[in-house]
């Protein structure tokens, strides 16, 4: 129905009008709980149709849910009448020509057809497991079509199911969490999420304040799911290279050698739509191989601007913050099968405890924000469970800090001291993208103030 | 088929399906935005959605389903599944829920809009960004960005308790940014604030702004920015601008008074508040001088509107009185939750969300002083402005933010610039301290307000005046 949809509308644009036009179909519900009981339950199906035009040198573009004839009819005269009114767009970068998918996306039938009960049944798991603590998170399940034809020939479509739970338990003024996300329902077990974030609650009641400074730090893989999303938003950004705001030199050794990124929604536990916002069909993308920096993100316009090629990223919606990189992930080091993870550390963490002499665990990353994006300074605040670690061992829960950090610095080479073995993926906080984090072992982290101030 | 009567039939369904209240809400939008960089439009967007987003209460539990067709067909399903999602929240019960009273309306509401924003040429639109971002070019600027946004809102609300109420919300905006990349950091000056001013009026909010008369000048700054010293770090007097205050004022107050995050319902992502309701009525929030309102009557400001979305009338009450926290932002069921009398704070991002408690109008009355006055009696301090980056606990308590640009204040006057002017505090603390505020109110608009599961973005308001704090740590770096 989608390609019928985006065929209708570029068959209303008058010819000699460059023309795409993005279908996509979101049907979302999520189950959210809190103080241990649902408390928002809500789903909706959309279907959006995202037009842009190039007319005479000139480029606008326009969005609309009304997909009656009148409301089609509507989007195709306005986009046009805007088109006419905007100054020439010297920038234009041409539409994407003809070109084969990878993939048509991971696609799940029981995760997209999951039912409201089935996910209020994890919500109660999860709630079950905690043992009678308070419970807080959400259960989410989507399912995702779209549909991508341009004047240019190429026409393709997609789709894709995600399920997704995060959860916290609450006990004594200490919170623990645990999430994940997957494109299978049957992946998704609110009893084992639920039990793993109450006996980080547990273990994290009583915490003390220490002083602020440099320490070394084990993040757990969710905590490197923000250090992934800033790499992304700031970093590998193919806008913000272009206007020298990014920290990113293709070709340098910037980050230490053990870190390797690479954004791939086509690949056993990827998730997304297998083509851009510009039709281009999405492909792995190796970011930074053993440190050494070797792409950014484009779209068309951004790698137009800089001499190269579209990775595959373009946006939906607004373009103008520019490509990003939202399935991106931290391969794992090599597996360290032979430390116990316990009830508390995550086991992609526990063989990094294991080598640290004195340092601190970190579960989350809270409320970042870039200072400076060249350098990526970022401050934030750690979330749901901070701990000592001496001789290897979690000696005490401590008490959230205030950090004040420069990413790549953290990442930089040498600083690195080890990278978890095993990587879990996770949705994003806020929008539709998909992180793949193990945990990471780095020398140093600036904490510029506790608790307290 | 008229609105109310797509609304009236989503309603129907949901109480025939079992609910024991429901309510559905019809919304039309229209958006525009355009985007300019270095003197060329680089993006011009318009939008529109329509479609019919319906609450239903079964028992204790809440379902919400949303879809884009305004059909009759269409919206009693979507009231059906509304209830059959409340019945499945059953089976993780919560305790008894009730809604606070609210009288059913008939009524109708519009914003002022003298110039009607979309009807404004777009050659004209343009013609201003591009001057604007050519003129910052001209100053010095490696990017010069100019952008608007303008959103044209109109919505039908029915409940099975009666109302019916339609409101019309004109809504735009804009502003005008320099970039200045130095060796190994970038400096950024906008005007009148990073992402621009917004309100609920029409093109001449814009107008009113004057963007081609402050690019020379923020040009100018954010090329001084790259050699000024930096802030010193320390412990100092500080005076941050109004715009600053406004986002002080949005994060260490008006999160914290949110009725949903004081009960926990936020607690796993927003996060709750240090707020604790035994305390309404008497805690000790800030210094005397701090008045702040909940106000969504203002004329022009960004959280105007003549009903929330639970159909609750506009109206003006305090949440800081002389110092002392005295009231919150609610909705009808978190109201009755905590035992209180009033909602009115609960909003939706369109009509395929879940309406939730917002802020609307969150800001301070007017002080006693001047910003001059706080300058002339400061021996020793640093007076920043413009925000830059915000960020802050999960409780609202511990908060660190940057200005674009601050200035060292020494013996009563205005000196250096400083560049990377940041400060770091802990809320009650820091406006305890505040012993100066000044009668110089703006009511600035925050367009980006991000809050609930799935993400809404939220437009709220906040008048703000300079003001003075003692003791502050400044100059955090990393």
């Amino acid at each position: 129905m989608s390609i019928e949809l985006a065929q209708r509308v570029l068959g209303m644009v008058p010819a000699g009008v460059e023309a795409e036009v993005f279908v996509d179909h979101m049907a979302r519900a999520l189950t959210r709980f809190a103080n241990s009981f649902i408390h928002q339950n809500v789903a909706d199906a959309t279907t959006t149709v995202r037009l842009r035009l190039h007319a005479d040198g000139r480029t606008a573009s326009g969005a609309t849910t009304v997909t009656t004839d009148e409301g089609l009819r509507g989007l195709v005269s306005r986009t046009l009448d805007a088109a006419r009114l905007c100054p020439p767009d010297a920038g234009w970068p041409g539409l994407a020509p003809p070109a084969a998918l990878a993939s048509e996306g991971n696609w799940n039938e029981e995760t997209a057809k999951a039912s409201p009960e089935a996910r209020a049944d994890r919500v109660r798991a999860f709630v079950d497991a905690a043992g009678g603590l308070e419970t807080a998170g959400y259960c989410r399940t989507l399912h995702w079509s779209a549909a991508f034809a341009n004047s240019a020939g190429q026409v393709v479509t997609g789709r894709t199911a995600e399920v997704a739970m995060d959860g916290i338990a609450r006990v004594e003024g200490a919170d623990g969490t645990a999430r994940v996300a997957s494109g299978r329902l049957s992946d998704v077990d609110g009893a084992v999420l639920g039990a793993r974030a109450a006996a980080k609650a547990r273990a994290g009641a009583g915490a003390v304040e220490l002083p602020p400074g440099r320490y070394e730090v084990v993040l757990e893989a969710t905590a490197v799911v923000d250090v992934l999303h800033n790499l992304s938003l700031y970093g590998f950004n193919g806008k913000a290279y272009n206007e020298r705001q990014s920290f990113a030199e293709p070709g340098a050794q910037q980050l230490d050698a053990a870190v390797t990124l690479v954004d791939d929604p086509l690949g056993d536990t990827g998730l997304g739509i297998p083509f851009d916002a510009e039709g281009t069909p999405k492909r792995p993308v190796e970011f930074v191989s053993g440190g050494v920096t070797q792409a950014v993100a484009h779209d068309r316009r951004t790698a137009a601007e800089a001499g190269g090629e579209s990775t595959g990223h373009a946006g939906l919606g607004v373009r103008t913050r520019g490509a990003l990189p939202v399935n991106l992930g931290l391969m794992p080091g090599p597996a360290a099968s032979s430390v116990e993870a316990g009830a508390v550390i995550d086991p992609a963490a526990a063989s990094l405890v294991a080598g640290v002499e004195r340092g601190l665990l970190v579960t989350d990353l809270w409320y970042t924000r870039v200072l400076d994006p060249k350098s990526l300074v970022v401050t934030g605040l750690t979330r749901n469970g901070v701990w000592l670690i001496e001789d290897g061992e979690l000696t005490r829960p401590v008490r959230n800090f205030r950090f004040t950090q420069s990413y790549p610095q953290a990442l930089g080479p040498g600083a690195v001291l080890g990278v978890g073995g095993q990587a879990t993926v996770f949705p994003d906080p806020w929008g539709i993208a998909w992180w793949t984090a193990p945990a990471l072992r780095l020398a140093s982290w600036n904490f510029t103030g506790g608790a307290s101030g | 088929m008229s609105h109310f009567d797509v609304a009236a039939a989503a309603v129907q369904a949901a109480l025939d399906a079992g609910a024991r209240y429901a309510d559905a809400r019809v919304m039309h939008r229209r958006y525009e935005s355009m985007f300019a960089r270095n003197g060329d439009v680089e993006e011009l967007t318009q939008s529109e959605d329509a479609g019919i987003g319906v609450r239903a209460l079964v028992g204790s539990s809440w379902g919400f389903y949303a879809v884009p067709d305004l059909s009759d067909g269409a919206a009693r399903a979507a009231g059906g599944r509304a209830a059959k999602i409340a019945a499945a929240s059953a089976r993780v019960p919560g305790p008894a829920a009730d809604l606070v009273p609210v009288q059913a309306r008939t009524a109708s509401w519009s914003s002022e809009c003298v110039i009607d924003p979309l009807s404004v040429p777009l050659s004209d639109k343009g013609d201003l960004l591009v001057h604007a971002t050519k003129t910052m070019r001209e100053h010095g600027a490696d990017q010069a960005e100019g952008l608007y946004h303008i959103w044209d809102t109109e919505k039908w609300f029915v409940s099975s308790e009666g109302h019916r109420i339609d409101q019309r919300i004109r809504e735009c905006g804009g502003g005008i940014a320099s970039i200045a990349v130095g060796d190994g950091e970038v400096q950024r000056r906008s005007y009148p604030a990073d992402r621009g001013q917004y309100g609920t009026r029409g093109w001449e909010m814009v107008e009113s702004l004057d963007l081609g008369a402050h690019a020379a000048r923020i040009a100018d700054e954010s090329r001084a920015l790259l050699t000024a010293p930096p802030c010193p770090a320390g412990e100092t007097t500080l005076i941050l601008g109004d715009e600053q205050m406004a986002l002080q004022i949005h994060e260490s107050v008006g999160h914290a008074i949110e009725l949903d995050r004081i009960l926990g319902w936020e607690a796993a992502f927003a996060g709750t508040s240090w707020l604790d309701l035994n305390q309404l009525g008497s805690l000790h929030y800030g210094s005397e001088l701090m008045n702040i309102t909940i106000d969504p009557t203002l004329p022009g400001a960004l959280g105007s509107f003549g009903f929330d979305d639970e159909g609750t009338p506009a109206a003006r009450r305090h949440a800081v009185k002389e110092g002392r926290w005295v009231g919150v932002l609610a909705g009808r069921d978190s109201a009755a939750v905590a035992g209180l009398d009033y909602a009115g704070s609960v909003r939706a991002d369109g009509w395929a969300r879940l309406p939730m408690v917002r802020m609307t109008n969150v800001g301070l009355e007017p002080g006693p002083h001047t910003l001059d006055e706080m300058i002339a009696a400061t021996d020793d301090g640093v007076y920043m402005d413009t925000n830059r980056s915000w960020s802050i606990d999960d409780r609202r308590l511990n908060f660190q933010f940057g200005c674009e640009i601050g200035w060292e204040i020494k013996n009563g006057r205005r000196g250096r610039m400083l560049r990377n002017p940041t400060y770091t505090g802990i809320g009650p603390v820091f406006w305890r301290s505040m012993d100066m505020l000044s009668s110089e109110v703006v009511p600035w608009g925050t367009p980006n307000c991000g809050k609930g599961q799935p993400g809404q973005i939220g437009h709220t308001g906040h008048p703000a005046a300079p003001a003075r704090f003692q003791n502050v740590r400044v100059g955090v770096r990393g």
